[in-house]
């Protein structure tokens, strides 16, 4: 998979269904071992574009992911925009609270997410979709 | 849809998770493994994870899970082979693991359950659920 990776551009997963999780996974796994992070960092950042990408799929019924290269002055990273159409997040700080859910599951996935990455933001309104972007930098040139 | 096969090992049912899952796969296990203690009358349960790259909240609620459906059917579930780096995400990511043991390899696993069961017909048999990761307040002191 990592064979013939392109970093120059953005690659982008449409997310639709369970397996689309799964892809987003290894895409990012992918250009994060190219981007050199270290073994935690790519643990760390799979497991929140797991998290928000699960969330595109159940809570905004499906959307993309857009997974790019960013260089920094000096360093590299990874940045992921994950985006839908759905009834977005009416109260944010609740949605970011550890534990609250409106779908039955711990409540972790927005809020533990963003304790994972470098840089979290958030763009929503009721009715206007999510528009999610995580950061995750390498830690030395 | 891929099932993650379960394996029957003397008195214990071994599963070593060796895909990525998707949901559904995770779900189905559950059900696998619900039908297979009840089938087999095993009192332990291993999950190997050691193939795992990431655990993120949904399979972290699948072993939770996993681990109160065998204890309600007179078994108890090991976790066994967990990378650290998953470790480490796992804590950062807010996950308690609640009520799961888990232990370095497949080996201490079966050790584990084979003290319970010991432990279990001397009528200490809940010792174990001592080391269970409580959800909050804070961590238990080091014995």
């Amino acid at each position: 998979m990592t064979a013939g990776l392109d970093l120059g551009a953005p690659q982008v997963v449409t997310i639709s269904a369970d397996e689309d999780v799964v892809r987003v996974r290894q895409l990012v796994r992918a250009i994060a071992v190219a981007v050199k992070l270290s073994l935690v960092d790519q643990t760390k950042l799979v497991t929140a574009a797991s998290e928000l990408a699960r969330n595109t799929l159940v809570y905004g019924g499906g959307g993309s992911a857009e997974v790019g290269v960013i260089d920094g002055a000096r360093r590299r990273g990874i940045r992921i925009v994950f985006a839908d159409e759905g009834p977005g997040i009416a109260d944010l700080d609740l949605a970011l609270t550890d534990g609250y859910t409106t779908g039955g599951g711990l409540g972790l996935g927005l809020s533990g997410a963003r304790r994972l990455v470098d840089e979290f933001d958030i763009d929503t309104a009721a009715g206007n979709g999510t528009r999610i972007t995580v950061t995750k930098w390498a830690r030395s040139a | 849809m891929e099932r993650v096969p379960v394996l029957k090992i003397g008195d214990i049912l071994l599963v070593s998770i060796q895909v990525d899952m998707q949901d559904q796969t995770a779900l189905a296990l559950q059900e696998d493994l619900a039908d297979r203690i009840v089938a087999t009358g095993c009192h332990g349960v291993i999950i190997d994870i050691t193939a795992l790259d990431i655990v993120d909240s949904f399979v972290g609620r699948m072993l939770s899970t996993i681990a109160s459906i065998s204890r309600v059917l007179d078994s108890e579930t090991v976790v066994v082979g967990m990378r650290p780096a998953v470790a480490i995400t796992l804590v950062e990511l807010g996950l308690s693991l609640e009520g799961i043991r888990t232990a370095l390899n497949v080996e201490r696993g079966m050790e584990l359950l084979a003290q319970a069961r010991v432990d279990e017909s001397d009528g200490f048999g809940h010792h174990l659920d001592d080391w269970s990761i409580p959800t909050d307040g804070p961590a238990p002191a080091t014995p």
